[in-house]
């Protein structure tokens, strides 16, 4: 601890463990869950479902005409590599002139990301549907809309689950740079705690735990998902 | 986080102005930005190529090769920083260290299943001929899984550049430090930092592209190196 006597954390009286600074303050988890630590786990879950909710319902679109048009994929492929590059901290701060300081902003760039993680799955889902059943099937005499709606989106069912998993876990994680420009999620209270001479190491803690376990939930249920809906899956198509 | 200018897409203008007014403090935060990335990079590779190698020549250890990967992903940046700060300090090692961290998902996975993968008829083929394990690793393996070994470490190279501006919140320098003083550099200023940090990511992505085709022995130069996106590190 530098300069004169104690850095007491932006918010809260605190017990000597708090104003100590003391390696975790379980009295200040309590005392902060209903104002800070509680509301910034609902926002960031807020957040993250939005961007997947909104990314799946662009992607999945794009994914089906990219698989009827093939000539669509390489281009929607490199686009979307490129777009992953982008820094996130970055690309919040390049929306800001155009949609400003809002959830909007964060929306935009967190949805952005999630299209990369989900159309080349779901389009490669729907290509993992092996050529003798597509032949099979034609030869049931399905029309290709059949095919697609109860052949080949069946089978991609795996991929997509895997494409979820892996765009709601990393959108929990790329939701708490959201805090540079958003006083919104788990990033924010870790944002704040840093801006102190001395960061609180409590809040820290506490708020980058939350972010972790967020992030494997998530992941869990998408396991468990998989599990119940595609059971005769059994290795990981992530 | 208080906003003095008001946010509008003349402001996008005012950053184009703020880059072609200081490019020599643009440039200097981004060499300290690649130097810190350089520094973490290197880190990750030591630490994690030998570990992914040596276990995908014995094929052991899969589990942790995979998880390692999606706990990084998961893994949020800004708490990772932010936690090692309180028990490395602000600056350059904390921000490496963290940096490195994040990394080493895609190179572990990478190299493990490079080596691992390698088509076990070629490996049987050199033992036949007296090879013994060491010499079938350096000479058989690692060349056959340089594509992959190098995917890894493009997929690491570019998280960790990306994330480096973050770091400028822990004292990591870099174009985030100009991100991060808003106060100082007004929004123009983070803006046009910001575009900066874009076009130094597309630069340094492409640019290993460009060396991971010339590294690549010859006949394994196929269309699934260079631009395409990697095959089991979703970039």
């Amino acid at each position: 601890m530098s300069g004169p006597g104690p850095v007491i954390p932006s918010f809260g009286q605190g017990s000597s463990c708090v104003t100590g600074d003391h390696l975790f303050c379980w009295d200040w988890v309590r005392q902060h869950w209903s104002d800070t630590l509680g509301p910034a786990l609902v926002q960031h879950l807020e957040l993250t479902f939005i961007a997947v909710a909104i990314g799946f319902a662009l992607a999945f679109p794009l994914a089906l005409l990219a698989h009827r048009f093939r000539l669509l994929e390489q281009p929607l492929g490199v686009v979307s590599a490129l777009l992953y590059t982008i820094p996130s901290v970055a690309l919040f701060q390049f929306l800001i002139p155009f949609t400003g300081l809002t959830t909007t902003t964060v929306e935009v760039a967190l949805v952005a990301y999630t299209l990369v993680m989900l159309f080349p799955n779901i389009v490669a889902g729907l290509r993992s549907a092996p050529p003798d059943v597509l032949e099979a099937a034609h030869g049931m005499g399905l029309t290709s809309r059949q095919v697609l709606w109860s052949v080949e989106l069946p089978l991609a069912v795996p991929a997509i689950i895997g494409g979820l998993r892996i765009a709601v876990v990393s959108t929990v994680a790329i939701a708490t740079i959201a805090a540079f420009v958003l006083p919104k999620g788990l990033g924010y209270p870790i944002f704040l705690a840093l801006k102190e001479p001395t960061p609180f190491k409590t809040e820290i803690y506490s708020a980058a735990f939350l972010a972790v376990a967020l992030a494997l939930c998530c992941d869990a249920v998408f396991v468990v998902l998989r599990r119940v809906l595609v059971p005769w899956a059994r290795k990981g198509l992530a | 986080m208080t906003i003095a200018d008001a946010a509008n897409a003349h402001t996008f203008v005012e950053a184009i102005h703020f880059i072609g007014d200081n490019p020599g403090l643009l440039a200097t935060k981004a060499l300290e930005q690649l130097a810190l990335s350089g520094a973490a990079l290197l880190l990750a590779v030591a630490v994690a190529l030998p570990l992914g190698v040596v276990l995908g020549h014995f094929h052991r250890g899969s589990n942790l090769a995979i998880g390692t990967s999606i706990v990084g992903r998961g893994l949020p940046s800004l708490a990772l920083i932010a936690a090692l700060l309180t028990v490395l300090g602000i600056g350059f090692v904390n921000n490496m260290v963290a940096l490195a961290v994040l990394g080493t998902g895609p190179i572990l996975t990478n190299s493990f299943d490079g080596v691992d993968r390698v088509d076990r008829d070629a490996v049987e083929a050199a033992r036949g001929m007296g090879m013994t394990g060491s010499q079938i690793l350096r000479r058989v393996e690692l060349p056959l899984a340089v594509p992959l070994i190098f995917t890894g470490i493009r997929v690491s190279a570019v998280t960790i550049l990306a994330t480096a501006p973050i770091a400028a919140i822990a004292g990591g320098g870099g174009l985030g430090d100009i991100i991060v003083n808003q106060a100082s550099y007004r929004l123009a200023g983070v803006v046009g930092a910001s575009l900066c940090v874009m076009l130094l990511s597309a630069v340094v992505f492409l640019a290993l592209a460009g060396i991971q085709v010339a590294v690549t022995p010859r006949p394994l130069r196929g269309s699934r190196v260079g631009g395409s996106p990697p095959r089991k590190e979703m970039l």
